[in-house]
């Protein structure tokens, strides 16, 4: 489960240039909130991106993503187009889910990205679900269900990590514990405090990680797809990471402290990770300057993407309340 | 094979209807609780594992959300589950897969998605087994858009409109009543798939439209039989399907009759009775000669010892002289 | 130079308070730097710019509470405008359509309140009857639909008039009395007149009549009849209803015709699209209505489908004709007796065959300008009488 995935300097170039483009994503979300261009609520990922892209990185095609209602990072790490995700955000029709979803329900159909689902837990289940019609038609996929450490306290969390284990479903469960549960520490809510080891009661294969690595988070999903492709059942990894930002925008953070928060920073996956692979001699300052500039130029192309994008009209509003037909 | 009817139960030809659909289509496996060696609560699905196998007989741990949510999550995949509920009751432990996921992911992913789940479960009371089996929910999930929740009351339709849910796209709930499973009948070898959308006029009649669905649907038309030696003719609609309701059979009864009595098990505050009612007067108000009627269940969670569950709902008896008050009135 | 702005950090948010500045003017700023602090209902929160520049100066003073999006500080971002050359394509969010009731609450009756069944309201008002006085048979003594039925029934009957199948004299008389004086009450009618030249109509006529056997002979009426339905087509916001407060025209030419019974009364059932029909087809509807008419054989559906009325009074004499409105429909339209008259022709006095053409308009729905349009298209179409 440990297998260190072999760096090049392409394959480090592309985990610098995904977080990279996730993080110029936010900040510019954080912006157009500022400027009402977004709306509703908007949970930003900063200081969590190793996570989706080191998981991400180590999936097939085939593979079915169930994500949180922070999801931006994870649907852009998927490989949802910038734009549409962006047009999201805006509600437009050109959004990945026409709109009708917004920040927290990105969904996409080509990269078989199962939405952003805003009841915590409720993705769970639906994660064994893919992963049960994955096995009972003898599809090489599997499914990664992505949640929080507050997830644990649901019952959903319970009932599904059984049901997976019973039936030894190719899923692939991954607690981000970000330590803060909204404003409520993990600590204040959770009577075991070491997630993994509650997931290990379930008899499955249970793991910690260090979530401010992406190198770390890569080579632990690699492990863990590989045991359950193999047929060794579900994987659970908990992956200890930190948001800097608030929960949403309007979140005073009266439960944290300034230097818990400045500590954690200096964590930053992103600096630690272009640190060190300056550092090791896998990419040159040159690199990092045409990563940055690139995802910049590709955050303006998704702004102005989602700009132009139209509206839907008010005569849609009812459409895809019922189905004509299950979209093949 | 032969081609006459034959007697068999609710029961019986629910069951007929799942190994139809397994036998039709290998994406089609049945998931709950004590479905498998148990064979079914109501024994419903008794004898499918031997035939189906473990694989698509599936029990389940008692994880209602878990495996409901799972069923969507196989839809989702491309599967075609069938998953039943142990009673109305106990869904309400699903209900947040079954309201927020279930009905709200094709239109919340923009049409990316569609949910061709099936789930089935037993409503009602009439058994003795108190407030905590024996309720009547249905009229909460045809609240919800995105749903389809059914309703079969006759042999016919328990056995054709499972093979129907599964063709459809979206989400459908079928509610089978405690009360109808053990009802005899006769069905032909040849019975299959029926539509699972508008209503049914089980009986005609001029003076007056009872309208209801599932398991009262045996009181009404025993009750408009009593009404006839009275010479009131009544008209019995099976509602079939309660959501989406079926309006242009309703208002076209109504507009024969002027006289409309709703009868529901459910509780009548805020229930589908009301929903019906208001309907009723919105799109037929010119048509009435009276007040639109309605008999539900008394508001109380169903007790257990008979004489007070029988008295908590719509019997029979208490249809006739409903119907006969409106009809006649002192 | 750009504007920095009171942020807006949730849909719940409206205002803000500036309770410190972290920078003065002068102060180099970066992106991500914290420049206030702003209280709101939910705490205090720091903001930030998305944007490095100087801060160039403060426009907001602290303890000062502003909406979201007013202006806080300027920061003087060293390039020249920052604003496009021309704006990046927007799109338009659609409005939303003003809300509409489904269904509009029936008027309140005035005076003493009647225990009246909503279905027995409505017949009574189709046939004209008062149902004060009516004996009820309904919940609380309400009066229903077969109480009223009864009544009319019984009437009659005392009047010594013969029931019918779908309508009796004396209900008839109630019912053209209900309606007419509804109508009288509630559309304000205009009128407007036209004598129209009859010579080429008529002349076309009698040629096509001199080939024809004497049963398939076509009436000045049936020209008339297509005239005007062609016409509708061209000034259509005469042709349809008022309900519930406003005109709904119809795209489809239902015209009712005015029917004479033998032993008093009227009716104008449809024909339906007589603006498709040819002038063989619009005759033999008009006799099988005038047969049906007269021994009571008429469809529900051909009295309440009519979009339109036309009242031709033929060969009996009066030069002029104004009607008054079938409810809910949105005008009528009147010839009178086609008769020789003085027309003024190349600037001489000549005598022409001439119809008297009015038309009674519904001025909630439309304008005399519309009506007089009507007039004067039923002119030119009667003027190529070949092409009707």
């Amino acid at each position: 489960m440990t297998a260190k995935p072999r760096l090049t300097h392409e394959h480090a170039r592309r985990l610098l240039g995904q977080m990279m483009r996730i993080r110029v994503f936010e900040e510019r979300c954080a912006e157009l909130y500022t400027q009402q261009k977004i709306r509703g609520f908007l949970h930003l990922y900063i200081g969590e991106e190793a996570n989706a892209v080191g998981i991400m990185e180590a999936l097939a095609p085939h593979d079915s993503v169930v994500a949180t209602y922070r999801d931006h990072g994870h649907a852009l790490a998927r490989g949802v187009a910038m734009g549409p995700a962006m047009a999201e955000m805006y509600g437009k029709a050109g959004g990945s889910s026409r709109g009708r979803g917004g920040s927290m329900h990105i969904f996409d159909r080509p990269t078989r990205f199962y939405g952003g689902n805003a009841i915590v837990g409720g993705g769970l289940p639906l994660a064994v679900g893919l992963a049960l019609a994955e096995k009972m038609a003898k599809r090489p996929g599997i499914a990664v269900c992505l949640f929080g450490e507050g997830a644990v306290a649901e019952g959903e969390f319970h009932e599904s990590l059984n049901l997976a284990a019973l039936w030894k479903l190719p899923v692939l469960f991954v607690c981000e514990n970000n330590l803060y549960a909204m404003g409520s520490a993990v600590e204040r809510t959770e009577s075991e405090t070491d997630i993994h080891l509650k997931a290990a009661a379930y008899r499955l294969n249970s793991r910690r990680v260090d979530g401010m690595d992406v190198v770390a988070v890569e080579a632990a999903t690699r492990g863990a797809v590989e045991h359950i492709r193999g047929g060794g059942g579900p994987v659970f990894l908990e992956c200890m990471t930190y948001r800097f930002r608030a929960h949403s925008m309007f979140d005073a953070q009266l439960y944290r402290d300034k230097a818990e928060v400045e500590r954690w920073k200096e964590r930053d996956p992103i600096k630690r990770f272009q640190t060190w692979a300056l550092s090791a001699g896998l990419l040159r300052g040159a690199d990092v300057a045409a990563l940055s500039a690139a995802a910049v130029a590709e955050v303006d192309a998704a702004v102005a993407f989602a700009e132009a994008s139209p509206w839907e009209p008010l005569s849609d509003l009812e459409k895809y309340v019922l189905m004509d037909e299950v979209p093949v | 094979m032969s081609t006459a009817p034959r007697k068999t139960t609710y029961r019986e030809a629910a069951r007929e209807a799942i190994r139809e659909a397994m036998l039709r289509d290998p994406r089609v496996f049945l998931m709950g609780e004590d479905v498998g060696r148990y064979g079914g609560c109501y024994a419903v699905s008794k004898g499918l594992l031997q035939e189906f196998g473990e694989e698509r007989i599936r029990d389940t741990p008692l994880s209602e959300s878990a495996f409901v949510g799972a069923g969507i999550g196989a839809a989702l995949g491309g599967m075609r589950p069938i998953v039943e509920v142990m009673s109305v009751n106990f869904s309400l432990l699903a209900l947040d897969q079954i309201v927020n996921n279930a009905a709200t992911i094709p239109h919340m992913s923009g049409g990316q998605f569609a949910v061709p789940l099936v789930m089935r479960m037993p409503t009602g009371s009439g058994r003795q087994v108190a407030a905590q089996h024996s309720h009547s929910l249905e009229g909460w999930y045809a609240h919800i858009p995105g749903l389809k929740i059914v309703a079969p009351a006759t042999l016919e339709d328990v056995r054709g409109m499972l093979w129907t849910a599964l063709e459809d796209p979206n989400p459908v709930l079928i509610f089978e009543h405690v009360q109808l499973y053990n009802m005899e009948g006769e069905l032909s070898p040849a019975a299959g798939p029926v539509p699972i959308a508008g209503a049914a006029i089980r009986r005609p009649g001029r003076d007056l439209s009872i309208i209801t669905y599932g398991g009262s649907l045996p009181k009404c038309l025993a009750a408009a039989e009593a009404l006839a030696t009275d010479g009131i003719e009544a008209e019995v609609i099976d509602l079939r399907s309660l959501r989406p309701l079926d309006d242009a059979t309703i208002m076209a009864s109504v507009a024969r009759t002027r006289r409309v009595l709703i009868v529901d098990e459910g509780w009548r505050s805020g229930g589908l009775s009301a929903e019906i009612s208001a309907r009723i007067v919105e799109q037929a108000f010119y048509e009435l000669d009276a007040p639109p009627a309605r008999l539900c269940g008394v508001e109380v969670p169903i007790p257990y010892p008979k004489h007070l569950e029988d008295a908590s709902v719509p019997q029979a008896e208490s249809i006739r002289l409903a119907a006969r008050a409106l009809v006649r009135p002192a | 130079m750009s504007d920095f702005c009171m942020p807006s950090l949730g849909a719940d948010m409206e205002k803000g308070t500036v309770v410190e500045w972290l920078k003065k003017p002068g102060d180099r700023i970066a992106k991500g730097d914290v420049v206030a602090v702003v209280e709101t209902q939910k705490g205090s929160f720091e903001v930030e710019v998305f944007e490095d520049g100087v801060l160039s100066e403060i426009v907001v003073a602290v303890g000062t509470e502003v909406p979201v999006g007013a202006v806080l500080a300027r920061i003087d971002s060293g390039e020249v405008a920052t604003v496009p050359a021309s704006a990046p394509p927007q799109a338009v969010m659609p409005s939303m359509p003003a809300f509409k009731p489904a269904v509009v609450p029936p008027p309140r009756p005035a005076g003493e309140r009647l225990r009246l069944s909503p279905a027995a309201a409505r017949r009574a008002a189709e046939l004209g009857v008062d149902p004060r006085g009516v004996v009820g048979s309904g919940q609380g003594g309400a009066i229903t639909l077969a109480d009223v039925e009864a009544a009319v029934a019984k009437t009659a009957r005392a009047a010594g008039g013969k029931t019918r199948r779908g309508f009796d004299p004396a209900a008839m008389r109630q019912a053209i009395a209900g309606a007419m004086a509804r109508s009288k009450r509630e559309i304000p009618h205009y009128y407007l007149g036209l004598p129209i030249d009859m010579d080429r109509a008529l002349k076309w006529l009698a040629a096509e009549n001199a080939r024809r056997d004497i049963e398939n002979r076509l009436l000045v009426g049936v020209l008339l009849l297509k005239a005007t339905a062609l016409a509708l087509k061209d000034v259509p916001e005469l042709n349809g209803f008022w309900i519930d407060g406003e005109p709904r025209l119809s795209s489809a030419v239902h015209v009712g015709w005015a029917i004479s019974l033998r032993g008093g009364g009227l009716m104008a059932p449809a024909i339906h699209d007589a603006d498709g029909k040819t002038v063989d087809q619009l005759m033999a509807a008009l006799r099988d209505l005038v047969v049906r008419a007269r021994t009571a054989r008429l469809r529900g559906s051909e009295m309440t489908d009519p979009t339109v009325t036309i009242t031709s009074l033929g060969e009996r004499g009066a030069e002029r004709v104004y009607g008054v409105i079938y409810p809910p429909q949105l005008a009528i339209v009147g010839f009178g007796a086609v008769r020789p008259a003085p027309a003024v022709l190349d600037g001489a006095v000549a005598v022409r065959p001439t119809v008297y053409a009015t038309v009674s308009g519904d001025h909630r729905a439309s304008d005399g300008v519309s009506g007089s349009r009507l007039l004067v298209a039923i002119d030119s179409r009667l003027q190529a009488p070949e092409a009707l």
